[in-house]
């Protein structure tokens, strides 16, 4: 839920990376925190298993600069994918203005795309969100593997309303700031729709 | 998608004047608020290099975490919640359903002390948060439009963001 402070002049949006597990979402934070100038972004914060698994979110607040006098801020949030954390999953969609879908391209890994993107509809209509409605992005990430499905057969498959679809190699960067920077124009342009209600 | 949050300043100072005030009763080191979904709203206290912003997500994250947790039970939620550690505590406690009250204190003070001082200020912020509601409710019933300090942004304010 976006948070408009007028006393301080800021405004504070939340970002949802979602996907099924090892798809790549905390892959995606870790790289904008990487090259994210320091005076910019708070700390990266993995609440993660012993063995890096996302065990609950990991947490990354960024500061885009100032439009229109406000200062932007945004909260970067992933989810656990792992189908059995579903609990936690949901908490975090609580107040979301904004969700990215990170796609697994390997051909192993098209149902777990299915699977997750049917438990992100569900969970977001649990908390009164309709998927149709949300700012959204599709990233199709790990097309430098070898195995992947095709772009085009992989969007056909996943995309639901033709929202923006990026090729991503997360852990190199590629579509990274693409699929935030579309993300964020998407809320950013909700909010001169609908103003403060 | 859900209406924004909105805090306009005279809100937001008496939010501030009774958080201070809080502080300074409670005997605390810091005290501050957050919405449930992690975005901080006002802090006041002596607490130097803390970061606030992840204190507010994870802050928003434990409560959530808790109120999941009181729901399996078949509890409605935990509208308190203490950490203690060994200098320093944590009392968490939920405002007007929406809004979480972070209370951090050390020796000087107690929980008793704290609960106490919270528990009457938050009669008082509730009332606050009843009249941030009344008149946005006010306001729409009348049907004057809040002007979005957004109203007019362009692509390429957005894309500026990003250069």
């Amino acid at each position: 839920m976006t948070f408009i402070n007028y006393a301080s002049r800021e405004i504070n949006c939340k970002i949802v990376y979602y996907g099924p597990g090892l798809g790549g979402k905390t892959t995606n934070l870790q790289y904008i925190y990487d090259s994210t100038a320091a005076q910019a972004k708070g700390k990266l914060i993995s609440l993660a298993t012993e063995t890096d698994r996302t065990l609950f979110f990991d947490f990354l607040p960024l500061d885009l600069g100032t439009v229109r006098g406000f200062k932007t801020r945004f909260h970067l949030y992933t989810v656990p994918g792992q189908v059995f954390y579903d609990a936690s999953r949901k908490l975090i969609l609580k107040g979301v203005d904004g969700m990215v879908f990170v796609a697994d391209s390997q051909r192993e890994r098209m149902d777990a795309n299915v699977e997750s993107l049917f438990n992100l509809e569900l969970n977001l209509k649990q908390h009164g969100y309709d998927l149709m409605k949300v700012p959204y992005v599709l990233q199709l990430n790990k097309r430098d593997l070898p195995n992947v499905v095709s772009a085009p057969d992989l969007t056909a498959e996943l995309r639901r309303k033709g929202e923006p679809v990026f090729e991503g190699v997360a852990n190199r960067g590629v579509g990274v700031f693409d699929t935030l920077k579309a993300v964020a124009k998407q809320v950013l342009l909700e909010l001169r729709k609908d103003g403060t209600g | 998608m859900a209406t924004p949050v909105v805090l306009y300043e005279t809100e937001y100072e008496q939010l501030k004047r009774a958080i201070t005030r809080l502080c300074a009763d409670a005997n605390a080191k810091f005290v501050f608020l957050v919405d449930r979904s992690g975005q901080q709203i006002a802090s006041h206290g002596e607490m130097l290099n803390l970061d606030t912003t992840s204190l507010a997500s994870l802050t928003a994250g434990n409560v959530a975490a808790t109120d999941g947790l009181a729901h399996l039970i078949g509890e409605r939620g935990f509208p308190v919640l203490s950490h203690e550690g060994e200098r320093d505590n944590i009392h968490i406690s939920i405002i007007a359903a929406r809004v979480i009250l972070v209370v951090i204190f050390d020796v000087r003070s107690s929980l008793g002390l704290v609960r106490l001082r919270v528990k009457r200020a938050t009669a008082e912020m509730s009332a606050i948060f009843e009249a941030i509601d009344s008149k946005l409710e006010r306001e729409r019933d009348l049907g004057i439009s809040l002007e979005s300090p957004f109203a007019e942004i362009t692509e390429e304010d957005i894309d500026a963001l990003f250069n």
